[in-house]
């Protein structure tokens, strides 16, 4: 046996599901090395983002890392509002029944912040028992032996074996993928979350949004406003900035060959919001980043050996109708997979912890409200060509317009039911022809003009900070039928855009033209995207290389 | 393991740092001073040694009291268990032979003899690579040292502390091109080559790092300069002052001549590339110095 070393466990990633569970291993003394790729824990990651802290939840945030609402996180957020938009009429409904919804209280967020607070923490915690917290490695697969997992491989450390891995590396989990838990192939199984931090005095928030100070705001937008594209926008007051984003199914940004950057720029200069920029827009930073849907992809059971995959690697991430938790569901993970091997470990049979996480994830409810029911019983029927058919004739007749007047208050309860959001169809109608709809019928005229310029994509990409590396990912086929669509799909890239990472080329044989595509991937911001359109050999770059976000 | 590293404080020759007057000379009293930084990349290998081995970093220099902030920002920076400084007037305008006489005086100070002695190479305003190298020597004529091999342009290093030796892979002639590993028994000397790496490939390692970094930033902020280094005169060392400084200095320096500026402005003759004849005169114009000469 090669003379590698050895922890106990092994977390690999320091995000909310990872920090989680690595405190929770290290306050039982369980000895626990943390590995995270970025040169700053929160240096990689993004999100909207709201972190909730759920009533039924058997783990929070602010209960694993006490002061963590006071020191690192932005604004608490009361009011939750949805914005029903056709052209410049827009009917907004209240979601604060939804938003209360089994919350104990919900948090604005941004990630650099916050996660490098939060590894603090676990890094003195973790330390105690002989572990601790490593910035800049990137682990890039698992160790085997005998065809068993018994550690992780980097290319910065020697490989390290491990009694226990607990994978908390996000989406695009190059561990799920290693031992076979979870493909990157189904565009339909994935959301892409583009989003823009700008700078706002936070006395300019309070008077714009009528806010008090330590009072937050969110606001969801849906309707006509991004060409078809199925999904919705988000506005987030921080602390200084506000956090405002898109997102969307990417089977449908792949389909329609719509450009992130321009749907994010649909929404910014929106004349609804207006009201809060005020003429004034300055962008902090410009980021992006896959986002698994549970419904699809949570795994039902995420282990295998002694590998146990926890938040957005196992795909928990919970799209509950317009509103995003990823985040919560990655701590409740996390915590729920450390009780499993402090259980499995007294027991003398380390082995089991894989079961017992499983077991966990049913019994607290959280694969309930990840993969619910509800949806499965009903999306077969719900999402077919058909019913969405019919839907949208009815939504459009004179009895669909009578029906959205008659209804609007009840439309409104039905958009803060936790029950019918569980089983909302993934389909056109539901995401763009009904917001439309409502917004005409029962919508007001936005008097505003936007009178904001967001910038060029170029500007985007000049403004991040990147230590660049070799590439990291590699085009395996060229061909414009097999990864043409990343050329749109990609954030930072666009058609006859040639600054980003994808573009479009033709290239003459013999006197005949082909389209080709090619890459470079030093503006690439790791969202993910391409690992999933495009035919890749995707990996993330090597530890502290790549892209950083301040604010994320 | 005692691990020494030796530093000297230079001009920080920065962008916006630095000041010449209008002769181009340097002011130094315009100019901060710094940790030459190549000695920096000797106190990393040092570090490196500890991490790995474990043992007690040294760092001492020769100079003014002003070096006190130097020996500060090396714990700082890189990092250091203890600091030393020897001072006085008498030390003062040494050349590198007055130099390593003294510092290798100071090395026979400890109580626990230095089981690796770190240089960096060249000093930022010396620049004669010189330091080093004498020091082993005047080691080897001390007799309260114990000789020791020297090992130059080091840009790796490898510590085996049962067989007591140590295993190096340097540039040879200072070339990146060729690189040998050696091995010489404990105690040794070691000069480190810029392009000196530190590697941490064990977690273990990666984490002590850690510790040790933050444990001597909290030092090195928390530092009274008057109580937490260790400073010797010349009669702490016991060095005739006929030996050191500037009247041990044999070197004497004869005068400084400024490189020479290019002039403000020049006559040029634009040159049409594609006009046959006319790049045809470049080359009959150059054709003179094809040469060499
Ligand atoms: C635009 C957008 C909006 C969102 N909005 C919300 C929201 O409002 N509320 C909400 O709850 N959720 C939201 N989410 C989802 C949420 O961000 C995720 O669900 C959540 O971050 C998952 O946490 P995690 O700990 O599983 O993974 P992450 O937070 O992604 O953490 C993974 C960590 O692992 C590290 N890592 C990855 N690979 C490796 C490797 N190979 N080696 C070492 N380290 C590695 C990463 O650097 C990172 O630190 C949003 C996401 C996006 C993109
Ligand atoms: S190159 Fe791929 S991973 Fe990088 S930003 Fe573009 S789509 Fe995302």
């Amino acid at each position: 046996m090669t003379d590698y070393e050895h922890y106990e466990a092994v977390v690999v990633g320091c995000g909310p599901g990872g920090a989680t569970a690595a405190k929770t291993l290290a306050e039982q003394g369980v000895e626990t090395l943390v590995l995270e790729r970025g040169t700053d824990a929160g240096a990689k990651n993004v999100s909207g983002g709201l972190l909730y802290g759920e009533q039924s939840a058997p783990y929070t945030f602010d209960d694993v890392f006490p002061g963590v609402r006071a020191e690192a996180t932005e604004r608490p957020v009361d009011d939750h509002y949805i914005h029903n938009i056709a052209g410049d009429t827009v009917k907004t409904f209240d979601l604060g029944k939804l938003h209360h919804h089994d919350t104990e209280w919900c948090d604005s967020v941004l990630r650099r912040t916050m996660d490098s607070w939060v590894a603090e923490r676990v890094h003195e915690a973790t330390r105690e028992t002989g572990g601790g917290v490593l910035t800049d490695v990137h682990v890039n697969g698992l160790l085997r032996e005998g065809g068993q997992i018994v550690g992780v491989t980097s290319e910065e450390l020697d490989p390290i074996r491990a009694d226990v891995i607990v994978a908390a590396d996000g989406v695009n989990s190059e561990l799920a993928r290693d031992a076979g838990l979870m493909d990157w192939e189904e565009p339909e199984e994935w959301f892409q979350g583009v989003k823009a931090v700008v700078e706002m005095h936070p006395e300019t928030i309070n008077e714009r949004f009528g806010l008090e100070e330590d009072e937050g705001d969110a606001h969801l937008f849906s309707g006509d406003l991004f060409d078809g594209v199925r999904g919705g926008g988000f506005l987030y007051t921080n602390e200084s900035s506000l956090s405002i984003g898109t997102v969307f199914h990417l089977d449908s940004i792949a389909d329609s060959g719509a450009e992130p950057h321009e749907l994010l720029d649909s929404l910014l200069t929106h004349p609804l919001l207006e009201q809060w920029f005020d003429g004034e827009y300055h962008e902090r930073e410009y980021s992006a980043k896959l986002v698994p849907d549970s419904k699809k992809v949570a795994h039902p059971s995420p282990h295998r050996g002694r590998l146990l995959l926890v938040g957005d690697a196992a795909g928990q991430m919970q799209a509950q109708g317009p509103v995003i938790k990823g985040m919560n569901h990655a701590v409740t993970a996390g915590g729920l997979a450390a009780e499993a091997i402090m259980e499995a470990k007294a027991r003398g049979n380390p082995r089991s912890a894989g079961d017992l996480y499983e077991q966990k994830l049913y019994d607290e409810g959280v694969m309930a409200k990840l993969r619910p029911r509800r949806y499965r019983a009903t999306h077969a029927l719900s999402e077919s060509d058909l019913v969405t058919g019919v839907g949208s004739r009815l939504l459009d007749s004179p009895v669909g317009t009578a029906g959205l007047k008659l209804f609007g208050g009840l439309l409104e309860r039905a958009y803060n039911s936790p029950y019918l959001l569980g089983m909302i169809p993934d389909t056109r109608l539901t995401y763009v022809d009904v917001p439309t709809r409502i917004g005409e019928v029962l919508g007001t005229r936005v008097v505003d003009e936007s009178e904001i310029d967001p910038p060029e994509l170029d500007d985007r990409i000049g403004d991040l900070t990147y230590d660049v590396d070799d590439p990291h990912i590699e085009l395996l086929d060229d061909s414009f039928e097999a990864s043409g669509t990343a050329v749109t799909a990609c954030p930072v890239s666009a058609s006859g855009f040639g600054g980003g990472c994808y573009r479009e080329e033709t290239v003459t044989t013999n006197g005949t033209e082909e389209k080709k595509v090619s890459l470079d991937t030093q503006p690439c911001v790791e969202c993910g995207t391409c690992a999933v359109v495009a035919d890749t050999k995707w990996e993330h770059p090597g530890g502290g290389k790549g892209v950083e976000f301040e604010d994320g | 393991m005692h691990m020494v590293t030796l530093t000297k404080g230079v001009p920080d020759f920065r962008e916006g740092k630095v000041s010449f007057d209008e002769e181009g000379h340097l002011e130094r009293g315009k100019t901060p001073t710094v940790m030459n930084p190549n000695d920096k990349i000797a106190l990393q290998a040092a570090l490196q040694a500890k991490v790995r081995v474990g043992g007690r970093v040294s760092l001492m220099s020769m100079g003014p009291p002003g070096y006190k902030e130097v020996l500060q920002e090396g714990m700082e920076d890189v990092y250091a268990d203890d600091l030393y400084l020897l001072s006085d007037r008498e030390m003062g305008a040494a050349d590198t032979w007055a130099t390593a006489m003294t510092i290798s005086t100071g090395l026979a100070m400890f109580d626990e003899e230095p089981d690796l002695i770190f240089a960096g190479f060249k000093t930022a305003d010396g620049e004669t690579g010189h330091t080093g190298p004498q020091t082993n020597w005047c080691i080897d004529i001390n007799d309260e040292l114990t000789d020791r091999p020297i090992i130059t342009h080091v840009i790796s290093l490898d510590i085996d502390e049962e067989e007591r030796t140590v295993r190096a892979k340097r540039l040879v002639e200072g070339d990146i091109s060729e690189i040998e590993t050696v091995e010489a028994d404990l105690p040794a000397f070691i000069v480190t080559d810029p392009e000196f790496e530190p590697s941490y490939r064990r977690a273990e390692y990666r984490l002590r790092y850690k510790d040790l970094r933050e444990d001597a930033e909290e030092r090195a902020e928390a530092l009274d300069p008057e109580e937490d280094i260790t400073v010797w005169d010349h009669e702490d060392l016991n060095l005739d002052p006929d030996f050191i400084g500037l009247d041990g200095s044999p070197t004497i320096v004869a005068g400084v001549d400024p490189i020479p500026k290019g002039p403000d402005e020049r006559e040029a003759t634009m040159i049409d590339p594609s006009d046959d004849s006319e790049m045809d005169s470049v080359f009959q114009e150059l054709a003179a110095y094809a040469g060499g000469d």
